[in-house]
């Protein structure tokens, strides 16, 4: 079984964004970019399926700028096959990934697709999700476990109220959450290897997909710095606070 | 015994910093066909790289003639405006440039994040073939059965904090080499143990550093004058008869990179760098510039000042020390990347020969009689008493004194003082019963931060479940030495608030809250007794710094 795994190239966890002085976007100049933790953990999962003989290739796709071959490259490096960047500078919003991912998906004919539930960097939730309804299969959003037999997937959801089983028929698409599992270091001579693994780079035009942004982007702003808290002395004193501020 | 895998090399390079790309860079140049790599510990190149940086391009123009073509990031910002101001409690003399010898014009050089020179740099190495391997830190040193190194061992990744391995456990491997180019910087940790091993020090006087603190802001476009440089001295150090200084520069993109050196041979154990550094800010003539703006960035690093006489032997069985690692930092000029190039290009051409003959492991002399009569050495002879001078003679008239020295040697050939001698940082710690401490003021939040606030905005993390990676030799130390003779002067030192005294009386106890850490590697320095080692973290982990 062919599995295909969506990797994003996103603002690294660990940095803080800066908006832009024109509150046009995010300044990414020379900031730290990584692997979407979420594909990440989709990436371990594939390989993880590949070494219990249940996948036989894994091909990852990235769309993004010719920068995010890095982000296959390490995609690679834990264990996928090959790589297709669909290389754009425009900004890529979740339908436009999803038709894509379904022209590919089209194209290539997975067993079994896995996304991350979410890009950290827009925090949309939405690609796994309009991917299914676009391909007309079945979607297990947010698994924390996954395990295939025969020719369906049980997924293990982590809803609200606890844990949800779902049972889906083949090719079906299973978004990740982040206890699915703990994505492996790559080591040197596997980057090593990755580094001659085959990478094919298109166009969003080669997939007649059109990624024009629907939505506008009016402005960018960080959130307005919390206010210190107030240390009261006595349940009465937090009584008199609560009373004035028009809360008790 | 963990299987380890191996890997080889004609040359592995230790560290991505400007030396070690510039000598990957001159290996290709010379032999394209040499199998060289280079490791980095920071995730990506530049990601610990911290500095000022005014830069003087005189190794580049040598390395790659025609950088300012080739969209080289520091070509942006020349140069046009430099300031050297002495600073008293709330006003600021300019010192005339008449009296300052010419070198420290700073004419013909760039203001520039030196990070993002060596991104730069390392695509410029990754073009002609060069490996680069970002996020692998060499943690040791590999010997023969001769006793010479034979190359680095690469961290293990997924330990648990007792040091037992984790389910993703990922042994680190062994790259072996014909040589191994040690270009770790300030204050390198398996530089350390080469010097050690070799007894490279036994001809030159102790290294000594002073702590860099560093944070970029975006200012007002009517405040930002783009190739201005600022350069101060006095206050607020003065005041605690430290030494060190301030800078300011205006850097492209309507940014300034400001930061504060403190001499780590200041005396009081009080001294808190940190402190000093936010009090400088709101120096009225500070604090003009970069009010209304907002810090983006923050971090910290060492930066060498022992100058020409405690540069060690260079060449040792196997392997070398370029940059930093050796600490070719030109003290007055605060300039050191220049001289780090240098150094890596001056490496490379006496290992690329070396590897033509089929050589392997033994002592580049070569190197080091080349270094010991290139323009470094002028350089750094020229300029090797203004830190003892200000040492001695304190920061007034030592100032003087270093100028007219330097005065003397750059116009007349020769110095009014022979080489002076430096003292360890860590023995000029003074006892706590012998001074006072130091009410700093709080931060306002506007132009001063406090520190773990400030330590978010370097972005560094560590793992939560990983061996401690800043060892203490005796775990008594810090509580029955430290605190009791010195008042426990780490928990003011660290920049980023590693170290924390908890609990009282008896119940009194060192937290190391290593994940802070933004690897400055000030701790290794300045413990009064030596008794803090750092070691290389997990790959990849550390600061993550944007622009520094
Ligand atoms: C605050 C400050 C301001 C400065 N201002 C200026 C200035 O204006 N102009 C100027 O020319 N110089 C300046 N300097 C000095 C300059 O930054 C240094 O001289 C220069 O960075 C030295 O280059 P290097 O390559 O030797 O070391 P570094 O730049 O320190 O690079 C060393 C690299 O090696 C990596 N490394 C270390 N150990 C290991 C390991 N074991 N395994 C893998 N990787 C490792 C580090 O992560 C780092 O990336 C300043 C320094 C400071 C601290």
């Amino acid at each position: 079984m062919k599995v295909l795994v969506g990797v994003k190239r996103v603002i690294d966890y660990n940095v803080r964004p800066r908006v832009k002085a024109d509150g046009s976007g995010v300044d990414l100049a020379n900031v730290k970019m990584s692997m979407n933790p979420f594909d990440e953990i989709a990436v371990e999962e594939a390989v993880r399926l590949k070494e219990k003989g249940v996948a036989s290739e894994i091909v990852v796709v990235s769309v993004g700028p010719a920068k995010a071959v890095d982000t296959l490259r390490t995609a690679l490096a834990m264990g996928a096959d090959r790589g297709i960047l669909v290389q754009t500078d425009e900004p890529v919003e979740p339908l436009a990934v999803a038709k894509l991912f379904h022209a590919i998906a089209q194209e290539e004919a997975p067993g079994l697709v896995i996304l991350g539930k979410q890009a950290i960097d827009d925090d949309s939730n939405q690609t796994g999700q309009m991917l299914a309804a676009l391909w007309g299969r079945g979607q297990g959003t947010f698994a924390s476990a996954v395990a295939i037999e025969g020719d369906a997937v049980t997924v293990t959801r982590e809803v609200d109220g606890g844990l949800e089983t779902l049972k889906l028929s083949l090719p079906a698409v299973v978004t990740t959450d982040l206890r699915l599992n703990e994505p492996r270091f790559a080591s040197l001579p596997n980057i090593m290897k990755a580094r001659s693994k085959p990478v094919a780079t298109k166009a969003p035009a080669d997939f007649g997909v059109d990624i024009t942004p629907r939505l506008k982007t009016l402005s960018v702003a960080e959130p307005a710095p919390r206010k210190a808290g107030v240390k009261v002395e006595s349940v009465d004193a937090l009584v008199e606070k609560l009373k004035e501020l028009g809360v008790a | 015994m963990i299987d380890r895998e191996e890997m080889h090399y004609d040359v592995v390079v230790v560290g991505g910093g400007p030396a070690g790309l510039s000598c990957a860079i001159r290996l290709k140049q010379f032999s394209p066909d040499l199998a060289v790599c280079v490791l980095e510990k920071g995730s990506e190149i530049g990601a610990h790289i911290l500095s000022g940086a005014v830069v003087d391009p005189r190794a580049l123009d040598e390395l790659l003639p025609d950088w300012r073509d080739l969209d080289c990031p520091l070509a942006a910002t020349p140069v046009t405006d430099n300031w050297h101001w002495v600073l008293g409690k709330g006003k600021h003399r300019a010192l005339p440039h008449a009296i300052m010898p010419r070198f420290m014009s700073n004419e013909g050089c760039y203001t520039a994040s030196l990070g993002n020179l060596c991104r730069w740099l390392a695509a410029q190495a990754e073009a002609l073939g060069v490996e680069i391997f970002p996020g692998f830190p060499a943690a040791e040193l590999l010997y023969d059965e001769a006793g010479a190194l034979r190359g680095v061992r690469t961290g293990d990744m997924g330990l648990d904090r007792e040091g037992n391995p984790r389910p993703d456990f990922q042994p680190g491997m062994d790259l072996l080499a014909r040589y191994t180019v040690l270009a770790e910087g300030a204050r390198g940790h398996l530089s350390k143990q080469a010097i050690a091993r070799f007894d490279l020090a036994r001809d030159c006087q102790p290294q000594i550093y002073g702590l860099g603190i560093k944070e970029l802001w975006d200012i007002k476009p009517e405040n930002h004058v783009p190739g201005r440089v600022i350069h101060t001295q006095g206050w607020p150090l003065s005041e605690s008869g430290s030494w060190g200084g301030g800078f300011l520069y205006h850097q492209a993109e309507g940014q300034v990179a400001l930061g504060f050196v403190t001499a780590l041979d200041y005396k009081n154990p009080y001294v808190s760098p940190y402190e000093e550094f936010q009090r400088w800010k709101q120096h009225p003539s500070i604090r003009a510039i970069i009010e209304g703006g907002k810090r983006v960035a923050y971090g910290a690093r060492v930066i060498n000042e022992g100058g020409w006489q405690s540069v060690p032997h260079l060449a040792f069985p196997g392997g070398v020390l370029v940059g930093c690692a050796a600490g070719f930092v030109n003290v007055p000029r605060i300039k050191g990347s220049h001289t780090a190039m240098k150094s890596g290009m001056l490496a490379a051409e006496a290992l690329a020969p070396a590897v033509a003959q089929d050589r392997r492991g033994d002592a580049l002399e070569d190197y080091e009689t080349a270094l010991r009569s290139s323009w470094i050495a002028d350089e750094l002879k020229l300029v090797q008493n203004a830190q003892p001078m200000v040492a001695k003679f304190g920061g007034g008239l030592g100032t003087v004194l270093a100028g007219a020295d330097m005065w003397a040697r750059s116009l007349l050939g020769f110095g009014i003082a022979r080489p002076m001698a430096h003292h360890s940082d860590a023995k000029a710690t003074g006892r706590a019963d012998l001074y006072k401490p130091i009410a700093y003021p709080k931060p306002d939040g506007v132009i001063s931060f406090d520190r773990l606030t400030n330590v978010a905005f370097s972005a560094t993390n560590h793992d939560e479940d990983e061996p401690c990676h800043l060892k203490l030799a005796d775990p008594a130390v810090p509580v029955n030495v430290n605190l009791k003779l010195y008042a426990g002067p780490e928990a003011r030192y660290c920049p980023a608030g590693v170290y924390e005294f908890l609990g009282e009386g008896a119940e009194t106890r060192l937290q190391i809250n290593a994940q802070n850490c933004v690897h400055c590697k000030t701790c290794d320095i300045k413990d009064p007794t030596g008794n803090i080692t750092w070691v290389t973290p997990q790959g990849g982990e550390g600061p993550n710094y944007p622009n520094m």
